[in-house]
């Protein structure tokens, strides 16, 4: 309550603002711009910050041009998009699941858009877009498998974990069949995959990428007052007037193709679903899904996390993945260890 | 409530006569299994009515297909003379509020925000939290004596104190009708009798419409103004606790051999079981087989 001011108009409008919420994602929103400014910068051919500045705005040189357009800004992009997308969608599955382990990651969607990638390496040597395509189509398959086999009177917390989980392990087990099939050119090329890599991003990740983040991020957002209520369990928030399935269906769904497609196009990077609306929610203190600042938080950790892959080992030498990994798995277990000691564990 | 009686009706047609609440010849299951079956029931306006009955006798069902949780498979649930489901979902809940048996107080809420949260109905993505939205909260709170809690984390309070918090978000709610299942189920005694207070208070001062499902007859019969008692899914008995509870209905209803005298405080009636001996003794096979089957169990 504290923090929360309304804003109101004359003509009876008002608007709900948590300062502390909106400091948060401002703080964050500078962070990640400021990130991405020294992360074009980085490379074999460094550019100063104020180059970069300039020449995002139209009036670098012709060279600085192309390394920044062309090869770094859309690497760039994609960072801040699959961020946002996975942050997003981990903040969704978690406030639905009402369960910190409810994100996607644990719940197997990763390794189903896993196992449509590496079936299109191993069984039909795809190309890079029939690997992105395959990745898509194994996570939203995989997504629905949930929800349907969650599915019973609506889907519930423990049930939806549970079941993913079991999702989860049948996936991995499939995938690591198809590894054992495959020959070492493409068993390499999985290895990378599955690790989530922003390499050689261009801008044809963009397009599609941004075009789903305009259309389902404002959708989400708007339904973010119903599942703030759905926190509350089904039976109140029922009471209040939520439509408590439609919401719920519409929010898995959204969930499910942006956890599948920025998965589709990093590869599944660990941990950023997991940890971003965690992390977002010891800033903001303040209960309830906490969507945007989730969203910026998975922006900024895997723009941050690609800056440091780079920085610390060279070049590319170390796929983004390893770095959130390593982060979100400290992350999680300080996480386990401190909810342990609150007794909810 | 309606005041566009039609003249040239006779006064037995006034819209005025007819109850809010109510529900008509419905059948209640839960997947296959039929918790009851053309069941009638209608809420007077301005009771406080309370629904009694064994466990499982459909009392918490009912509860929820009146507050449209539950659809009926047969018959309708009608709300100021509408079909419950068919009405659009904040409208009802602006009308009627409903306090669940099992509600989630999200981590690291506090009371404050709780209590807001009862205005959802009341609010849209352009009217978010008004200063009528700030008013109710803050009379909700005082009215259930937690505004001094409203900074407090709900975690940290006392199960007695949560459940006057979850009685200030259904009052935010500002709702004429307010159903309540089994609202003093996990309280100590002076709990309970201080929510039942509360509920007493809602109903007289505020002349809101209460209808609560209570485990203690003799809650029941102190405090509703209109008691329905229910077993196996059909209403045995419904009116007044002082017209209507006597041996013969809890005996019927609950298969329990007892007395019942006036309450000393209040004059309601208060039931008193029989002495286990008594109950034995009486020679009553049916009872006797049930307290046998009971002690078995």
């Amino acid at each position: 309550m504290k923090t929360n001011r309304a804003v109101r108009t004359p003509g009876g409008l008002s608007v709900r603002l948590d300062v502390r919420a909106l400091t948060v994602v401002v703080l964050l929103l500078v962070t990640a711009l400021t990130a991405s400014v020294v992360l074009i910068g980085t490379g074999d051919f460094p550019i100063p910050a104020a180059d970069v500045l300039r020449t995002l705005v139209g009036e670098g040189d012709a060279g600085q041009e192309f390394i920044v357009t062309e090869l770094r800004l859309p690497r760039v992009l994609v960072g801040l998009l699959v961020g946002a997308s996975l942050g997003l969608g981990g903040a969704l599955f978690q406030s639905i699941s009402r369960n910190p382990l409810g994100s996607p990651d644990v719940l197997g969607l990763g390794q189903g858009a896993t196992a449509g990638a590496l079936t299109m390496i191993v069984l039909f040597s795809g190309t890079a877009n029939q690997v992105t395509l395959g990745a898509l189509v194994g996570g939203l398959v995989t997504g629905f498998a949930i929800y349907a086999l969650a599915w019973k009177r609506g889907v519930h917390g423990y049930r939806l974990v549970l079941v993913g989980i079991g999702v989860s392990a049948i996936v991995t087990a499939v995938n690591g069949y198809l590894l054992t099939k495959s020959d070492i050119v493409d068993a390499a090329r999985a290895v990378v995959w599955m690790t989530g890599s922003l390499d050689g991003r261009d801008w044809d990740q963009v397009w599609p990428l941004l075009a789903l983040c305009a259309v389902l991020v404002p959708l989400v957002l708007a339904n973010s007052r119903e599942l703030r209520m759905m926190e509350m369990g089904d039976d109140v928030s029922y009471a209040l007037g939520v439509r408590v399935e439609r919401v719920r269906l519409l929010l898995m769904l959204s969930a499910v193709l942006l956890t599948a497609s920025a998965t589709a196009a990093a590869g599944p990077v660990g941990f950023v679903a997991l940890t971003a609306p965690q992390l977002a929610r010891r800033l903001t203190r303040s209960p309830g899904p906490n969507l945007t600042p989730a969203m910026v938080m998975g922006a900024t950790l895997l723009v941050t996390a690609d800056w440091v892959s780079q920085r610390a080992f060279g070049a590319d030498q170390l796929p983004v993945g390893v770095v959130t990994g390593v982060l979100g798995g400290g992350y999680l277990l300080w996480l386990l260890v401190t909810e342990r000691r609150a007794g909810r564990i | 409530m309606s005041t566009d009686t039609t003249a040239g009706r006779g006064p037995d047609h006034r819209r005025s006569t007819v109850n809010r609440l109510s529900a008509e010849n419905v059948t209640l299951a839960y997947d296959q299994r039929v918790i009851a079956e053309q069941l009638s029931v209608e809420i007077p306006d301005n009771s406080f009515t309370v629904i009694v009955g064994p466990n499982a006798c459909g009392k918490s069902t009912l509860l929820r297909a009146l507050s449209r949780m539950l659809r009926p498979s047969e018959g309708r649930v009608l709300l100021d003379g509408q079909v419950i489901q068919s009405m659009p979902a904040k409208k009802v809940a602006r009308t009627l509020g409903l306090l669940p048996q099992s509600s989630i107080a999200p981590d690291g809420i506090t009371v404050g925000d709780l209590v807001g949260r009862g205005r959802y109905p009341h609010q849209g993505l352009l009217r978010q939290w008004s200063a009528e939205d700030e008013r109710v909260v803050q009379e909700s709170m005082a009215h259930t004596g937690v505004a001094e809690l409203a900074e407090r984390y709900v975690d940290e309070l006392s199960g007695g104190q949560r459940q006057r918090v979850w009685i200030a978000m259904a009052l935010a709610q500002q709702t004429p009708l307010l159903l309540l299942d089994e609202p003093t189920t996990y309280l100590d005694i002076q709990h309970q009798i201080d929510v039942l207070d509360l509920c007493a208070d809602l109903h007289e001062e505020q002349g809101r419409t209460l209808v609560a499902v209570l485990h203690d007859l003799n809650h029941a019969a102190r405090y509703a103004t209109h008691l329905i008692a229910l077993r196996a899914g059909k209403v045995i008995a419904q009116g007044a606790p002082n017209d209507i509870v006597t041996a013969d209905l809890v005996e019927e209803v609950f298969g329990l051999r007892c007395q019942v005298i006036d309450d000393p405080e209040t004059g309601t009636p208060l039931i008193v079981p029989a002495a286990r001996r008594a109950r034995a003794a009486a020679g009553d096979r049916g009872t006797a087989r049930k307290v046998g089957a009971a002690e078995a169990s």
